[in-house]
């Protein structure tokens, strides 16, 4: 298993001074005896080792590139036109300047998450001893703990000190990946794009390890798809009481807050409420925690002026969050060295000094990098703010608001910052009337940038009108989430296994990612009621499962009230944070470890060939954002699992997308005879961005289809695809002759429309495959 | 609001930028000169309205008036057909766009090619790096936003203008190209 070449290996040794039996070495790591299954072919891999594999997807899935503008301003013999075919001064074009910057972005989000696990691992191990067990849910018959980690790294982790070398092989990656970026460096798109792959395998072994290292160690739901219920909305929040805000990513300083409150017999006194995936952590460690929302409501929150003392620690924190904090008179509390805000370092103050600066005003705010000094001045501060703010707020009262409405001259500035060109002037010019329902109408598609403020010449709180015009809706939020219940169980991946990979469950779909939607939040939730009443399994994570939850069905319920956490058919599967992605893709893994029984260890290239065949999954990232979002997606290309994005993900700069019109693009090889068959095009696509929710739901119904489907599967899937298809777009697809192989495949109910469809097309009988990419896989018994 | 710059004041394109159509003149020689034209049409067609009509209605006067065949993007096929246009094609924004880029496609109708690509409906940022794509990637097209935002990506483009205005600009090109 030696990924540096020296390997070795002693039946029986005697000297003088002892003797040894059985002893095998390997530079950097002794081999694990007691796993029998066999080292795969890939273990460690460096950046080229998966090569092969990404450009057998690339050849399928092409790269489509959409460039925000036709210059490279990189280096300083730029800035460099690219158009029409010109070379920049280093010789690159146009393509390979694209995919550079793809893998820029997902270098800076595997370096994020993989950041963040160092950060988790290294605080875990000081605070419990580097032999703390992982354990994920070993009582509940998780014996995969760690299937990315196993499939890319081919070992097995089972101490928190076990983590730190994968993190320093994770590291090493990152550094030699972001280095390929460098000015004459890489040469090709192609080569690029499967360094971009990389980053994503990365970030998912990242990700993996920073979750199932707070899961052993913090005591958070181990694979539970009862975990408890926790209250999510802005109207959640008891306003008589202090109130900590709790801001980010990475959750330590969040813990320690709530253990002195224990400690302390103050859990009652004090509201903690988060924003962002630190309060996905938070309610996992302590339901009676409570969720604001997601990365957008922050703006909205900090100016309401319930929270008064706000804690960050790292990853999509608004960068202006002291100034919005001091304008509220809410200290804010920085606890990464990586998000310093530029605050003074109280690391080593006394606490009581820090608390009395804090709350005296004569600090706005104080970096404190040890995580129970947080918690101890974070809830010291809260009680002594509390009293003196009042709950100071910042959105204008009515006959201000009115007042700053009419200073709008309509010069559209705002509507032409906002991402989403909402109608701002005509709200603002209704509201100077006193009518506040444009600005209401406005809360529920605002993303909560605040780029109109920014914009507006006249200085009017854009942001803080739309908050005033919407208050009694803010005072409606309320709402309830299933807490990240974190691995799916291996029992849950043997009852499900055969349905899924057979196609008799139409397939996984998983939304995830952050709040950038195109029409509000509430379209994710409309999706994953949509695939739920189907009976598909919904998982979700981050931002996503936030607004999975800000929804309610005729009943009143929220879907996570209304569906149960179990992954199974029509189950609503919150894995909790975005590093809890890591399970999902965790869960495709161990369908084909556990229920087709393929060997996993450091066996990348045959787990992610029979993903893409077989394991109809797909993502939707209906809101992504981040460079985290990128890379989390590319983990799931390289797997093979198509992800769909918002209309927004188009600036992502480059789409992977299949041509179904290409014949010779879809064929596979049949594992039993060695021939190269036909299989359609099924996944369609591996990179897509839809434009609106019905042409996302469609699609992803769509690219559940896989290769190996059986005639039954098969039939259960298009009667989805197709029903949704004339539901949302009014007619039949067209393409419905490239998915039915067999006349047993067509859906019974729209029988006699199909076999006509069928009939003018000239429509012939196509073989089912045992389908592979790989052609070593042929004639291997299983 | 007659500029002919981006509408979106962050979104700067580069060097390479859209001429403007001050006059629907301009969009209709264009059209007339088209050997085989494509009209792309995204669901803020149906969207937004206008006075007695909406953007969708002109794109099939458009349509009709020169044969040009008709994309229908997202989910809004099946209001071309409710209007009794029975042949729009239904295709993704990128999957129009990737074959539009591809010199070896054979078009919707297999006559080959296309040489002009009007838009219409498609959300601002998403038609501004579909635009650019093809600005890059076809050279083999011309593309015509027939939008109310200016598309500097595009080759021509309407500049920033009100409802009113681009409703006037859309009834005088098809009306001209329906006196053909």
């Amino acid at each position: 298993m030696s990924r540096k070449g020296l390997h070795l290996k002693l039946e029986e040794l005697k000297t003088e001074l002892a003797q040894v039996k059985g002893l095998e070495i390997a530079i950097g790591r002794i081999i694990e005896e007691e796993w029998a299954e066999p080292v795969g072919p890939t273990p460690f891999p460096t950046l080229a080792s998966l090569r092969e594999w990404d450009l057998k997807l690339l050849k399928k899935y092409r790269p489509m590139y959409l460039p925000y503008c036709d210059v490279c301003c990189l280096c300083t013999m730029g800035k460099c036109d690219l158009s029409k075919g010109k070379l920049g001064a280093c010789g690159l074009d146009i393509s390979k300047q694209q995919s550079r910057v793809v893998l820029l972005a997902c270098c800076i989000g595997a370096a994020t998450h993989t950041g963040h696990a160092r950060h988790l691992v290294e605080h875990l191990i000081e605070k419990y001893g580097p032999d703390y067990p992982i354990d994920v849910g070993r009582s509940v018959g998780v014996e995969v703990e760690a299937p990315v980690t196993r499939l890319v790294c081919g070992v097995r982790p089972k101490t928190l000190g076990d983590l730190e070398e994968i993190l320093d092989y994770l590291e090493t990656q990152i550094v030699h990946l972001l280095s390929s970026t460098h000015t004459g460096q890489e040469g090709d798109e192609l080569d690029f794009e499967s360094k971009v792959f990389h980053a994503g395998m990365i970030d998912q072994v990242g990700m993996e390890i920073a979750d199932i290292a707070q899961i052993s160690a913090f005591n958070l739901p181990r694979a539970d798809p009862n975990a408890p219920l926790a209250d999510i909305g802005l109207g959640t929040v008891d306003t008589s009481k202090p109130v900590i805000l709790v801001i980010g990513h990475n959750v330590p300083p969040s813990v320690e807050i709530i253990d002195y409150l224990e400690r302390n017999g103050l859990h009652d006194k004090v509201e903690v409420t988060g924003i962002c995936c630190t309060a996905h952590d938070i309610t996992r460690y302590e339901p009676r925690a409570k969720i604001i929302g997601p990365i957008s409501w922050q703006l909205r929150y900090v100016r309401s002026g319930v929270p008064d003392v706000i804690v960050v620690d790292e990853q999509c924190i608004r960068a202006d969050i002291l100034v919005e904090a001091q304008k509220i008179r809410a200290p804010v509390i920085a606890s990464s060295e990586k998000n310093c805000l530029g605050l003074a370092d109280r690391t080593e103050d006394p606490v009581e000094e820090i608390v009395s600066d804090l709350a005296g005003g004569k600090s706005p705010g104080a970096l404190i990098l040890n995580p129970e000094k947080v918690g101890e001045v974070a809830v010291k501060t809260a009680f002594q703010v509390y009293p003196v703010r009042g709950k100071f707020k910042v959105i204008p009262e009515i006959n201000e608001l009115i007042g700053e409405a009419r200073r709008c001259t309509r010069c559209n500035e705002c509507r032409r910052a906002c991402p989403n060109n909402l109608p701002i002037p005509e709200a603002v010019g209704e509201a100077a009337t006193g009518n506040l329902t444009g600005l209401a109408n406005l809360y529920d598609l605002c993303i909560g940038c605040g780029r109109c403020e920014s914009a507006c010449p006249n200085h009017i709180r854009v942001h803080s009108l739309i908050v005033k015009g919407s208050e009694r809706k803010i005072r409606e939020e309320k709402y309830k989430v299933r807490v990240g219940r974190g691995p799916i169980q291996d029992v849950e991946i043997r009852n499900v296994g055969a349905p899924i990979v057979l196609g008799e469950i139409p397939g996984v779909v998983a939304l995830v990612g952050c709040a950038n939607y195109p029409e509000g939040g509430i379209e994710v939730a409309e999706i994953a009621e949509e695939f739920l009443k189907r009976r598909y399994i919904v998982v979700a994570s981050g931002c996503s499962a936030m607004s999975i939850a800000a929804y309610k069905n005729e009943e009143g319920k929220t879907l996570y009230e209304a569906y149960p956490g179990t992954f199974e058919a029509g189950g609503l599967v919150n894995v909790g944070s975005c590093v809890s992605n890591s399970h999902i893709a965790g869960a495709a893994i161990k369908i084909a470890n556990i229920f087709a029984k393929r060997n996993l260890r450091a066996n990348y290239e045959e787990i992610a060939d029979y993903i893409h065949n077989r394991v109809g999954a797909v993502g939707l990232a209906w809101g992504a954002i981040t460079q985290k979002a990128a890379s989390i997606a590319s983990g799931f290309w390289r797997l093979g699992v198509p992800v769909v994005v918002g209309p927004h993900g188009s600036k992502y700069r480059r789409m992977l997308l299949g041509r179904r019109d290409h014949e010779e693009d879809w064929y596979v090889y049949d594992a039993r005879t060695g021939n190269r068959v036909y299989a359609g095009p099924a996944p369609e696509h591996l990179f897509y961005a839809a434009e609106t929710k019905e042409e996302a739901m469609v699609m992803m119904a769509k690219l559940c289809l896989r290769p190996n489907d059986t005639s039954k599967g098969r039939m259960i899937k298009l009667a989805n695809y197709i029903d949704m298809h004339r539901k949302f777009y009014g007619v039949m697809p067209d393409d419905i002759p490239q998915y039915v192989r067999r006349e047993s495949e067509i859906p019974v109910t729209m029988k006699d429309e199909i076999v006509k469809i069928l009939k003018e097309s000239g429509w012939q009988e196509k073989p089912t495959p045992d389908p592979t990419l790989l052609p070593r896989l042929v004639g291997v018994k299983r | 609001m007659m500029r002919s710059e981006p509408w979106q004041t962050a979104e700067i394109p580069g060097p390479v930028r859209a001429l403007t159509i001050l006059k629907p003149e301009v969009a209709v020689s264009a059209i007339n000169r088209s050997k085989h034209p494509i009209i792309v049409v995204g669901h803020e067609a149906v969207e937004t309205e206008l006075e007695d009509a909406k953007p969708i209605d002109y794109a099939i006067r458009i349509a009709d008036s020169t044969e040009a065949q008709v994309v229908a993007t997202a989910h809004i096929i099946g209001e071309f057909i409710s209007r009794g246009f029975k042949r729009a094609y239904w295709m993704s924004i990128l999957d129009i766009a990737n074959r539009l880029k591809d010199p070896g496609w054979g078009g919707l109708d297999g006559k080959g090619q296309y040489d002009l690509a009007l838009f219409m409906g498609i959300p601002y940022y998403m038609e501004w790096v579909t635009l650019s794509s093809l600005k890059h990637y076809a050279p083999h097209l011309k593309t015509i936003s027939i939008d109310r935002f200016h598309q500097p990506h595009a080759t021509w483009s309407f500049p920033n203008i009100t409802l009113k205005d681009w409703q006037k600009q859309l009834e005088a090109i098809a009306t001209q190209l329906e006196r053909k």
